[in-house]
């Protein structure tokens, strides 16, 4: 018996060992490659390089901006409705449960495709003017968070009663907006913030939407044109992105008390 | 006796059950911003893109652009991201499968648990333009790991055939963010396996192989299947990370769609339509398939 456990801990640790390679490799060989833009020493000039890059800082301003957008718009949009489909219409559910896993079946790709189409012609116009393709940059990245914001809150919801809540805030003379701003949202603290943290890792490197919309305006596209011509700063710039990365995660695991789970999913970028 | 009554209470606190509620077009109200915004950017441009699969430049009815899809370099665009797709969701698949079980059934000390659980949520995050360039320094004609092999082992990748730029080099390069994202959906799946049917299996005189042939795969296959579909989707329709590697130079579905968009190449308004809707169909066919691997799965394994 102990043997057994010996041997299955030698190919447990195996495993984690080979998983653990893969990820550190490209990273490591990332890291060493982009301190080497001086010929002989190891240098900080790629980081320097990038931080001294005017356009490096408007990009990454732009995607936030669009990304808070984005997860303003989306919480907007989904706490309510999940909130009242909870309290009036719960045969909705399914539907709605439904309609947030789109983006997994409708790649990226394909949404700003038939974004361009539906919307650069006849009644819209939206993509003629700079206001109005950031207006749609913004609803497609509500779109791609979609599959994450939805769960977040609806398990939010599930752990509060949501019904005896807003009865009891009625019964006590409170308006629908102070229920939902002072009664559920409080509630729903974590999720939202989880949600708004996801959505940030998802939205300020993503390359797909952004590149066909707004070009080198926003960060992912810039990253794009920087490995097109500077090879050390290429890898820096994704050391850097894979720091943001990290941080908004580890931001996650903080408000989160350490759980993680696969609510993180979002469709093919 | 006293089971029954609690189940009995939380089915009674159960409050849309307890008192039901007739819902009228006042409520209905409340779901039209959600239902409007989905309307406006997910069914219309699905819609658009559909509809324009049928109509050619004229918007006269055909099937001419659908028919388009039959040429060979687009069945082999089909078929080259179809490989992709298997060959990253088993490999991840795979590689993500053993590291869950490492954790979950392999009892490895609980801080490797939740470091991999992290690292898997950033992981599973890390793709695209900076996953690109992060392997072009490994794995490039310059990256680290080609020239340790060529120095230490005398063994030159790219004289041997290989290229990060082509097919296995995008393999390699998207199973980065396949097996983190195996990792995050099987493991709830594997914490399901309940520790008295091992036990069972072992007081009846089952081997641990038998214990997993016969009792604990065929419990886990349609959760392992499952997540290995949802792999094969997000590598199917994954496009930034395959672009930026290989700067559009790969026939994959996604690229051509890409190039379709940008009108630059054999520019066929018409053909671009037939393949997005020929991609949607293949996603669609994957998560219906999913969702009934996962209901299946839901009868034993509660997540």
């Amino acid at each position: 018996m102990a043997e057994t456990m010996k041997k299955r801990s030698f190919w447990s640790w195996l495993w984690i060992i080979l998983g653990v390679l893969y990820f550190i490799l490209p990273l490591y060989s990332t890291f060493d490659f982009s301190l080497r833009a001086k010929k002989g020493v190891l240098s900080l000039v790629s980081y320097t390089n990038v931080f001294k890059d005017p356009s490096f800082w408007k990009t990454i301003e732009f995607s936030l901006i669009i990304g808070i957008f984005t997860i303003i718009v989306s919480i907007i949009l989904v706490a309510p409705t999940a909130y009242w489909i909870r309290l009036r219409l719960p045969q909705l559910r399914g539907m709605v449960e439904f309609i947030s896993m789109l983006p997994f079946v409708v790649p990226a790709i394909v949404l700003v495709f038939g974004a361009i189409r539906a919307f650069s012609g006849a009644p819209f116009y939206l993509t003629n003017t700079f206001f109005g393709t950031y207006v749609l940059l913004v609803a497609m990245y509500v779109v791609l968070a979609l599959p994450f914001v939805y769960r977040a809150i609806d398990t939010g919801l599930a752990a509060i009663d949501v019904r005896a809540l807003t009865e009891a805030a009625q019964s006590l003379g409170a308006s629908w907006s102070t229920i939902l701003f002072k009664v559920i949202f409080p509630n729903l603290r974590v999720a939202i913030i989880n949600s708004a943290f996801l959505t940030l890792a998802t939205v300020i490197g993503e390359y797909t939407i952004a590149s066909f919309l707004v070009g080198i305006k926003a960060f992912g596209p810039y990253m794009s044109l920087i490995g097109q011509n500077r090879t050390y700063e290429s890898s820096s710039l994704a050391i850097i992105s894979f720091l943001m990365t990290w941080g908004f995660m580890g931001l996650i695991q903080i408000f989160n008390r350490g759980k993680v789970d696969s609510s993180s999913l979002a469709g093919a970028r | 006796m006293s089971s029954k009554t609690d189940t009995k209470i939380v089915k009674l606190g159960d409050a849309p059950k307890a008192r039901p509620h007739h819902s009228g077009w006042r409520d209905w109200l409340g779901v039209v911003p959600f239902f409007l915004f989905v309307a406006l950017f997910v069914a219309l441009p699905s819609l658009t893109l559909l509809v324009r699969a049928f109509l050619d430049e004229e918007n006269h009815l055909t099937l001419a652009n659908l028919a388009g899809l039959l040429k060979s370099d687009i069945l082999n665009a089909y078929w080259v991201t179809i490989k992709i797709s298997l060959a990253t969701a088993l490999g991840g698949g795979l590689l993500g499968f053993l590291m869950a079980y490492a954790i979950t059934v392999g009892k490895l000390p609980g801080g490797v648990r939740s470091s991999l659980l992290t690292f898997s949520g950033v992981a599973s995050n890390f793709a695209g333009v900076p996953l690109a360039f992060a392997f072009i320094a490994t794995l490039g004609r310059t990256g680290l790991v080609t020239i340790l092999l060529k120095t230490l082992f005398n063994l030159d990748l790219y004289k041997a055939g290989f290229s990060l730029y082509s097919f296995w080099g995008l393999t390699l390069t998207y199973i980065f963010f396949q097996f983190p994202l195996m990792i995050l959906v099987i493991t709830p799946a594997l914490d399901g396996l309940r520790k008295e049917w091992s036990e069972a299996a072992a007081n009846l005189g089952a081997s641990s192989a038998t214990y997993w042939r016969k009792v604990a795969l065929p419990i886990l296959m349609p959760s392992i299947l499952g997540s290995m579909i949802l792999l094969f989707g997000n590598s199917f329709g994954a496009y930034a990370t395959a672009y930026s590697l290989t700067g559009g130079f790969i026939n994959l579905i996604t690229i051509v769609i890409g190039s379709q968009i940008k009108g630059d190449i054999l520019y066929n308004p018409g053909l671009g339509y037939a393949l997005a809707v020929g991609m949607v169909i293949v996603m669609a066919v994957m998560m219906a398939i999913y969702y009934s691997l996962r209901r299946r799965s839901e009868r034993w394994l509660r997540q």
